[in-house]
């Protein structure tokens, strides 16, 4: 229990405080497109060296450390019971170590106990699975971000886009020109096609578990989703909404099946401070490798 | 680059347009959510706390107290602005802001009372804790903390070259509306 709770909070203080490999990379090709001397170029500099001083200092990237969503993969007979007490514990400690802002707030009372324990925080998600390996995954998604993701009704008559690939397409365009920068870009999209409401945006979450330059294994989502990151970076709006040449980093998109009367579109947004990291843990609960 | 400090004059404002880089050095507050309600529903300021010609910070920071008592600034990038929206030209007009700094941008209300009050909107760049929290010398002093929390609390940090842009000045002129504008164009052509 112990050993397990220190990995957590050595989760919890890499996540918060070291970028992932594959967004370091797509931030660097997005600094040699932009044009020299504009104020794209400036905060992509900026941004590269927060990502540095982060590493360095090891303190948040982002000081809004975001709503804490665990994704644990584990085998037949895991204690989930005592994996959420252990990442309750481990929550707290990355709080007072300053890895985590005092970020969750009581909704109905408006306090903030500075824990960023209650109900909802932090997030935990388990999938069983057939291996005996217990994975764990940690997304920490800003708020700025969480605010400008969007859910589409289709057929949307505002948009004229119809129930079939075209109309998605439509609809998530629209969300990248609603968000202009205010999501913190460039940012990196995930999106559902289907489901219901709930399942639809939960969905589009679990696409920012994938490697930013990994391609789609279903060709027509694969093609949706180099469509959009070309025409989203053909716009202009560019980082922070300054204008330039790269508005996105990445679209990962999937699809779950749906009831005949609804077609939902979920677009969730990441901010550049994409905060996504993986352990795989021995059984003792240590740090086997890192998954990102 | 252009460097401006605290106090800010109408004059330093008026000179400055869209697009234009600076950095200040000096007294900055912040201010989010809850404190903009507060005072735009007439909440007063917390006592010894005078905004006038000065700047007020969208930013709900990460901040540690040493041993000895001291505030430690950990994380301190700029917050998303358009929630202040409702509430941000009355307290521009009420408390004699010059500048307001925060992230993605402010709507028509903002711009005008930047215009009729000699206030700009600066951005800092989204997500850049480190770099911006390394510009906090020193935390003077903190306000509203018990009431708010600490990322809603006001804040007050001394800062030496905090880097923004312009992005709505006090002549009319926003970024956003004219970014917003051209990438609808520009999405028209490819639908």
């Amino acid at each position: 229990m112990r050993v397990l709770q220190e990995s957590l909070i050595e989760l919890l203080r890499r996540t918060s405080a070291e970028m992932p490999e594959d967004v370091q990379r797509a931030i660097a090709r997005a600094l040699e497109l932009e044009r020299q001397g504009t104020i794209a170029e400036s905060a992509l500099k900026i941004i590269e060296r927060n990502i540095e001083l982060a590493r360095r200092k090891s303190q948040p990237i982002c000081q809004d450390t975001g709503s804490i969503l665990f994704y644990a993969d584990v085998p037949v007979g895991f204690d989930e019971i005592a994996f959420a007490a252990a990442a309750r514990q481990a929550v707290r400690q990355a709080t007072a170590n300053g890895w985590l802002r005092h970020n969750s707030v009581d909704t109905l009372t408006g306090r903030n106990d500075g824990t960023n324990l209650g109900p909802g925080s932090p997030a935990l998600h388990f999938h069983q699975h057939p291996s005996p390996g217990t994975d764990v995954r940690l997304i920490l998604k800003g708020g700025g971000c969480e605010n400008v993701g969007s859910q589409y009704s289709l057929p949307c008559e505002r948009l004229e886009a119809d129930r079939d690939l075209d109309g998605c397409r439509k609809v998530i365009l629209d969300a990248v020109v609603q968000a202009q920068g205010r999501g913190c870009g460039p940012g990196v999209l995930g999106v559902c096609l289907g489901g219901d409401r709930a399942t639809s945006y939960a969905f589009s979450k679990t696409q920012f578990l994938r490697l930013l330059d990994d391609r789609n294994p279903v060709p027509e989502l694969d093609r949706l989703e180099q469509d959009i990151l070309h025409t989203a970076n053909a716009l202009g709006i560019g980082p922070m909404g300054f204008g330039g040449r790269t508005t996105l980093l990445g679209v990962k998109i999937g699809a779950i099946n749906r009831l005949p009367a609804s077609f939902f579109v979920s677009v969730s947004y990441m901010c550049w401070a994409y905060r996504r990291q993986g352990v795989r843990l021995n059984p003792d609960g240590g740090i086997e490798r890192w998954l990102y | 680059m252009i460097p401006l400090s605290f106090p800010l004059t109408e004059e330093h404002i008026r000179a400055l347009r869209v697009g234009d880089e600076i950095e200040f050095t000096g007294l900055l507050f912040t201010g989010r959510d809850a404190v903009h309600k507060y005072l735009a529903r007439g909440g007063a300021l917390p006592p010894g706390v005078d905004l006038r010609g000065g700047i007020l910070y969208h930013c709900g920071p990460v901040v540690l107290k040493d041993p000895d008592g001291a505030w430690r600034v950990v994380a301190a990038g700029p917050t998303t602005s358009a929630r202040e929206e409702p509430y941000q030209a009355e307290i521009i007009a009420k408390f004699g802001l010059r500048g307001v700094i925060g992230k993605g941008g402010m709507g028509e209300r903002t711009l005008a009372a930047c215009a009729a009050h000699g206030c700009v909107y600066l951005h800092a760049v989204g997500g850049a804790a480190q770099v911006l929290a390394e510009c906090v010398n020193r935390v003077r002093a903190v306000h509203l903390l018990e009431q708010f929390g600490a990322p809603e609390a006001v804040w007050e940090f001394e800062v030496e070259r905090f880097p923004a842009v312009v992005t709505m000045d006090a002549h009319g002129h926003s970024l956003h509306r004219d970014i917003e504008a051209a990438s609808r164009a520009e999405l028209a052509k490819r639908l």
